[in-house]
């Protein structure tokens, strides 16, 4: 079963006279943990912000489900299905860890001004199913009895967690993790690979940035590499682990 | 936001009622001219909440709101005057005034979509001088807006036989007012409750905290802002349509930058984002400048025998002063969001 979700052909990305991007092409499976390293600068992050609509992309295109993916501005891709958290998490701060869940739900819901102020059946309901399924991804993710207190005021662990229950509440397809573990203790990061464990179990497909090596090693199905904007290698970990290009990317070469 | 209220609540509810229905009477008292300031301090009320709408939850600092005050005084004034001969029933032209201020807030609202903060500030700013001069300047070489001299004669507000600016026995023109705007201010708190505890008012929310996060979120931005901004506007435009009709006169000269600093300055101080803290700085920033003209210069002859400091100059001085006062110390505002206290609620339990 190799059914195909997201194909990244070509990309490319300039800011100014820095290529960042050089021809990047990759296949992210159906169901899988895809795991993208590099050193740092290498492009991961900005990658990212080419396949969620942040930053207009200079060539290339993406295909996601077999479709072209409209790249033109993040809230299309969200609603084709990718969602994604930040490395410098993205919260908002004065709104309870419910009401941040609640606004996830936006996309997939259409209440719109004068449901509201006529607070019709049809927005009331739709009101109450948000207001569940918030409850509902705030338990999935561990932070329940956390749910009225405003997103500022969470623990680290917590708001990565608050922010990870936020891009599920998109109902993607894809979840892009944008170093989810960074700055997160030993205890924080054995918790959160359980809950991307629980995430592909429960059958969604993963794209993961990460600088803890270990972590993505034990729970990646597959890893691209990423050195100066290009591919170097995309294999299972035990493969790439030992692949010369990336050893070296990691490590440098011996001096002459 | 529970439905069932507690019987507190409700004997509560009731005094409030109770105590703004005989308000006008025990003002009439004192003078027909405090029931005109106070229906005055209640269109600055509907103002501060339609601003509060684009400031408070969407976070878009707007400094020229008062240009769609202006279009809903002039829509009012141009369909029920003898200036076109033309006269309409207001309830007509206030749901019209309404749709144009909220189509021109999404007009002027377009092209500042990238811009946030100051630089936001300063384009609204822009085109709020921009909307007057326009009202000024329209007079040639076709007279749209008669200019200066702005339009005269504007129609009362009129229900078949009954004017809202006649007398009918203890009901002088002023309290009719009074009431309408008190139904009207109702029907506005309503409205903006409901939309803050919407899919809508959420999203505004998300925005101001923080755009980039809202757009991942799957949020249009352009079109909730876009929809903050006419939103804004149309409450502008009823404002404006019944200050024309209270007033029967409008001129370009009423819709001046100070009046939109005042109607921001009321929002800010009050508690941008909550409604009760925003009807607060309206309030007393409406009655301050009204309590002092009529306590200054008394007081002041009183004391000294003649009048030292303009009563004008004063205000201002005080007005300075207050707001100096209220950023260094409750920079939330006198009354602030009630999100914070929703956690401290839970974190009591």
């Amino acid at each position: 079963m190799t059914d195909v979700l997201l194909e990244a052909r070509n990309i490319g990305k300039k800011f100014g006279g820095v290529q960042a991007l050089k021809d990047v092409s990759l296949t992210i499976r159906r169901g899988e943990i895809y795991g993208l390293i590099g050193p740092n600068g290498a492009g991961k992050t900005t990658l990212f912000n080419v396949f969620t609509g942040l930053y207009p992309r200079d060539g290339g295109e993406v295909l996601f489900t077999g479709q072209p993916l409209a790249l033109e501005s993040p809230h299309t891709v969200a609603a084709a299905g990718i969602a994604r958290t930040f490395q410098n998490i993205r919260l908002f701060g004065n709104m309870t860890a419910r009401e941040n869940v609640m606004v996830g739900r936006h996309v997939r819901t259409k209440a719109g001004v004068f449901g509201a102020i006529l607070r019709s059946p049809a927005e009331r309901a739709e009101e109450a199913a948000i207001r569940r399924r918030a409850d509902e991804l705030l338990h999935y993710v561990g932070i329940a009895d956390r749910a009225d207190n405003l997103a500022r005021n969470l623990s680290y662990g917590d708001q990565r967690r608050l922010e990870i229950a936020r891009a599920l509440a998109t109902e993607p397809q894809l979840l892009a993790l944008d170093e989810p573990a960074a700055g997160m203790n030993a205890t924080e990061t054995v918790g959160l690979r359980q809950l991307i464990d629980g995430l592909r179990k429960d059958g969604l497909t993963v794209l993961l940035i990460e600088h803890d090596v270990k972590l993505v090693m034990g729970l990646c199905d597959r890893v691209a590499v990423l050195e100066y904007g290009e591919k170097i290698a995309e294999d299972v970990p035990e493969a790439v682990k030992n692949n010369p290009k990336v050893i070296e990317a990691y490590l440098g070469t011996s001096a002459h | 936001m529970t439905g069932a209220w507690s019987t507190k609540e409700k004997i509560g509810l009731a005094c409030v009622a109770l105590a703004l229905i005989a308000l006008p009477f025990v003002l009439a008292m004192a003078g027909t001219a405090w029931v005109r300031i106070t229906n005055f301090a209640v269109l600055f009320i509907l103002l501060s909440l339609g601003l509060n709408i684009v400031v408070g939850f969407a976070g878009l600092l707007d400094l020229g709101y008062v240009a769609f005050f202006a279009v809903g005084a002039y829509v009012y004034a141009l369909l029920a005057s003898p200036h076109f001969g033309l006269h309409l029933p207001f309830w007509l032209i206030l749901p019209i005034g309404a749709a144009v201020a909220g189509l021109a807030g999404a007009v002027l609202g377009a092209p500042t979509l990238r811009l946030r903060g100051d630089y936001l500030a300063i384009v609204t700013l822009g085109f709020g001088e921009i909307v007057r001069i326009f009202m000024n300047n329209l007079s040639a070489p076709v007279n749209i807006t008669n200019g200066p001299k702005g339009i005269n004669l504007i129609d009362p507000f009129r229900i078949g036989d009954f004017s809202f600016s006649a007398n009918s026995g203890a009901l002088s023109g002023p309290i009719k007012y009074y009431y309408f705007l008190l139904l009207v201010l109702l029907a506005v708190i309503v409205i903006n409750r409901r939309l803050q505890d919407s899919r809508i008012g959420r999203a505004w929310v998300a925005i101001r905290e923080d755009e980039i996060a809202a757009k991942a979120a799957g949020i249009n931005t352009r079109n909730i802002k876009l929809l903050a901004f006419a939103m804004g506007a149309s409450f502008g435009g009823i404002a404006g349509g019944m200050f024309a009709a209270i007033q029967g006169f409008v001129s370009p000269e009423s819709f001046i930058l100070n009046e939109s600093i005042m109607i921001l300055a009321m929002v800010v101080l009050g508690g941008m984002g909550n409604i009760w803290g925003v009807i607060a700085g309206a309030v007393l920033l409406s009655f301050m400048p009204e309590l002092l003209r009529y306590t200054v210069e008394p007081a002041q002859k009183a004391l000294f025998g003649r009048m030292l400091v303009d009563p004008e100059v004063l205000r201002m001085l005080i007005f300075g002063l207050a707001l100096v006062l209220t950023m260094r110390f409750r920079p939330a505002g006198l009354w602030p969001e009630t999100r914070h206290r929703r956690e401290l609620d839970a974190d009591r339990k």
